[in-house]
């Protein structure tokens, strides 16, 4: 299956019960897919007038107590930003779905990691989070949207699934999750019968002093449980490792090649990747820089995630950065020359690629 | 006839908790809901109403409405509702909009909605100004209307625009099947509004499609006038701009006044 189609099939199978989206390369196949298999089944589809008019569609139908689902590429991830804050003020569960593309503007259609400080940072107004997953397989994309649905229901809070062009497009052999969902009772909804129920209220407003902070206080603790509990990261060939490469979704497959290709020629090269971008493994990396001395951090952007990894706290050892922005992708060649000229070369010479930061620091 | 005797057959409604009115003197916006409080309790409906609370001054109305609130983004009630029908089809979903909300920054939410006939009602409270955020100039201010933000008065040749006409916009689109406009400047205008919603609230019922009911409203406050002479400028200066009447019934266009 495509990555699209079986993010799709996994949310039908995990109950999503309404779908909202809006046409966008390279994420068309998604909404596609619903459009023909949602309705099937008696659940909810809506092509929207526009990423905004989904989202908050979305809203409406988290509100009333049901799995509600969206997904698009960049430039209409700007667009729902606005309701993913509303998402969070009000503490409706949604999965939200970002093909990435490349940018800024309209960019292309090409993959892109450039959306992370989105993603990961805020992105909307306000103090939030999102659960944040970055998968590097179809396999691991339809794994991360059926647990995205339970991790959303669990905390109240929106989950985004990170994955980038490649992901979306490529098409591998996938195993669909045959259980059965089951989603929490969610006593807070509105609508429906309610028979003697007291009225439920769905907002994000509050005029009155400190109730908006109190909110916030709630968030803050609700953000310390999924960190506690909800992260995922993997390490390969860490233990011994001279260097380790850190990467996420497409490019940490392509790191995975690198690891290989090297290993083979006798150099230990590890890798870490974060599967979980928020909340991220910054414990991980910490620990890692207590026995190896040279990071090198890939990206297919300027270098978001790499402040992350610096933020670890890397004690002496070194962090370097290779990333491609604009849709590029970055090259097995170009990343076993850092690795070559860092372990072999004891940083002897230039390196010419573009996108190389030797000894990188926040600047 | 002893007060004993006397037949109660008004009073406040049990939909709307024993609180002050957060609305300011000589505003309609409290006209409209006691209108809709009446017509849910007739219609039995509070058991299974969602009442779409917008942003503008009416976004209050989760602090004192005995229903299920949900708040929505600003000018996207539409497609909140929207949801919240699709999700659980046996919601009463009443969509409450005021003039900002839905003919400037919800436009094409409205428009969509409507055209996909989404079996909603929607309440459409124009008063030709933004309230809440203190008396800017609406789509649907008036030319010559003053507010804080066209100080010398709403002038299309300055590129301001022109008043917007939501009923005359949504009247060609084939998912809407009651379209009427009405006004809460004097009692008998009142009773009109709440036949027109009545009409509104039957499509919803017998799931025909998308019904709008668009209500002109006084904002004696930001408009810089006395109560009274706010409800004459509704009567004098509104209603010419925004004609009253139906504009559908049944799915088919209609002549307002006719």
């Amino acid at each position: 299956m495509k990555g699209n189609e079986a993010i799709a099939e996994a949310a039908i199978r995990a109950g999503v019960q309404s779908y909202f989206g809006y046409p966008i390369t390279p994420q068309n196949e998604l909404i596609a897919y619903m459009s023909v298999h949602m309705p099937a089944k008696g659940r909810t589809f809506i092509q929207a007038e526009s990423e905004l008019a989904a989202i908050n569609m979305v809203y409406g139908a988290a509100a009333a107590g049901m799995r509600s689902m969206t997904s698009s590429s960049s430039p209409g991830l700007s667009l729902k930003q606005e309701g993913i804050s509303y998402l969070v003020g009000a503490q409706l569960p949604a999965v939200i779905v970002n093909i990435m593309r490349g940018g800024p503007g309209l960019g292309n259609i090409a993959p892109s990691q450039a959306d992370y400080f989105q993603a990961c940072k805020g992105g909307g107004h306000g103090d939030y989070h999102l659960v944040v997953y970055a998968p590097a397989t179809v396999q691991e994309a339809a794994d991360l949207t059926t647990k995205s649905f339970d991790v959303a229901d669990r905390y109240r809070n929106p989950v985004l699934i990170l994955g980038d062009a490649i992901i979306g497009q490529m098409m591998e052999p996938v195993v669909l999750s045959e259980s059965t969902p089951n989603p929490p009772p969610k006593p807070w909804a509105v609508g429906g019968i309610r028979n003697g129920r007291k009225p439920n209220l769905i907002n994000s407003l509050s005029l009155e002093e400190g109730v908006v902070e109190e909110w916030n206080w709630l968030f803050k603790a609700k953000y310390e449980e999924i960190k506690k509990n909800e992260l995922m990261v993997e390490m390969l060939d860490c233990e011994d490792a001279d260097l380790i490469l850190v990467a996420y979704g497409t490019t940490s497959r392509i790191c995975k090649e690198v690891l290989r290709q090297s290993r083979a020629r006798g150099l230990k090269v590890g890798l870490i990747r974060p599967i979980t971008l928020w909340p991220f493994p910054y414990r991980a990396i910490a620990q890692a820089a207590r026995k190896t001395p040279e990071f090198l951090v890939v990206e297919m952007s300027l270098g978001q995630m790499i402040e992350d990894v610096k933020l670890a706290g890397l004690g002496d050892a070194a962090i370097h950065f290779h990333g491609r922005p604009g849709g590029g992708v970055p090259r097995e060649i170009d990343i076993r020359e850092i690795i070559e000229h860092v372990l072999v070369q004891k940083r002897a010479g230039k390196i010419a690629t573009r996108g190389t930061v030797i000894d990188w620091e926040i600047s | 006839m002893s007060d004993m005797e006397m037949e109660k057959i008004a009073g406040r409604s049990s939909l709307w908790d024993a609180k002050p009115s957060p609305y300011c003197p000589g505003c309609g916006h409290g006209v409209v809901h006691r209108v809709l409080c009446e017509l849910i309790e007739e219609y039995n409906l509070a058991d299974n109403c969602v009442f779409m609370a917008p942003v503008g001054c009416s976004i209050l109305a989760y602090t004192f409405l005995g229903l299920d609130v949900c708040q929505s983004a600003h000018g996207r009630t539409p497609a909140a509702a929207t949801g919240i029908k699709r999700a659980r089809p046996d919601t009463f979903v009443l969509a409450y909009q005021g003039d900002g909300d839905l003919a400037s920054i919800g436009t094409a939410e409205i428009i969509h909605a409507a055209n996909r006939g989404e079996n909603i009602t929607t309440i459409f409270v124009n008063n030709a100004i933004y309230g809440m955020t203190g008396g800017q100039m609406a789509p649907t201010t008036l030319a010559g209307q003053t507010a804080t933000t066209c100080s010398n008065g709403r002038d299309a040749s300055l590129g301001m625009g022109n008043p917007l006409r939501v009923c005359e916009m949504l009247q060609s689109l084939a998912g809407v099947t009651y379209l009427a406009r009405t006004t809460v400047h004097t009692p008998a205008n009142v009773i009109k509004t709440k036949i027109a919603i009545k009409k509104a609230f039957d499509v919803q019922l017998k799931r025909q499609g998308f019904s709008l009911v668009e209500i002109l409203s006084s904002c004696p406050v930001n408009w810089g006038m006395q109560p009274v002479a706010a409800l004459d400028f509704v009567d004098k200066k509104m209603v010419p701009q925004y004609p009253l009447g139906e504009f559908k019934v049944g799915g088919v266009s209609v002549t307002p006044g006719a």
